[in-house]
């Protein structure tokens, strides 16, 4: 297995795990029913800012661990550069992403014309973003092993 | 994932060529030596450019290294 398909699999499950551990955190501060229309947006506007921040500092940390681990391991450096053949899975990736997150996004505005929850709105986005997020590391995963 | 229709001899070539690694061969055209075992199995169709200096490295003209369907005859 090459480094970026090691790479695709550890930024699949580190993605996986840092969602699931910190909804399971946000849980616990969920707000209750009957609340306040402005608590409610502002539960869900922090949980997206921080969120966001967690996992870019979580990413960075993991990447320079799974770097020096690679290295110790199997004794060669991680590719400098990206090549023709990085930027056109890259594309693959970011194109399947945005879809997925545009469908999401539709998805949750339908939410909202069909009178449904606020809360459900907010719920639909940030799983289509974190489903957005594991559909760019599972398609770059599968052109690394099966080709462009 | 459709089969590529441009064939290589990559392999080969490097074998004749002072049994050349991957990682070498990677390094004198500049890519990564992902990109090349990607060539060499055949799951990747090069750029014009890249297939350049592939054959730049070889010494040997495009045609004798890179081949369209089924056309083996070299």
């Amino acid at each position: 297995m090459t480094y970026q398909e090691k790479k695709s699999i550890t930024t699949l499950i580190s993605a996986v795990l840092i969602f699931a551990v910190y909804c399971l955190y946000k849980y616990a501060q969920y707000p209750e029913e009957g609340m306040a229309l402005e608590e409610s947006i502002r539960y869900w506007g922090s949980f997206v800012l921080v969120l966001t921040l967690v996992s870019i500092v979580a990413h960075i940390v993991i990447n320079i661990i799974f770097n020096i681990i690679f290295r110790i391991t199997t004794g060669e450096k991680e590719p400098a550069f990206a090549d023709e053949l990085d930027k056109l899975i890259e594309l693959k990736a970011n194109r399947n992403s945005f879809f997925l997150f545009i469908l999401g996004f539709l998805l949750a505005m339908v939410s909202l014309a069909t009178d449904r929850p606020l809360n459900l709105m907010f719920l639909i986005l940030i799983a289509s973003g974190f489903l957005s997020d594991v559909t760019g590391s599972i398609t770059k995963l599968y052109h690394y092993r099966k080709g462009v | 994932m459709a089969k590529n229709l441009v064939g290589n001899h990559i392999r080969k070539l490097r074998f004749n060529h002072n049994e050349m690694t991957q990682q070498q061969l990677a390094d004198k055209v500049g890519v990564t030596r992902q990109t090349i075992v990607a060539l060499e199995k055949g799951n990747y169709s090069p750029s014009l450019e890249l297939a350049f200096r592939i054959s730049r490295a070889f010494g040997l003209p495009i045609e004798e290294i890179f081949f369209y369907g089924d056309d083996t005859s070299q």
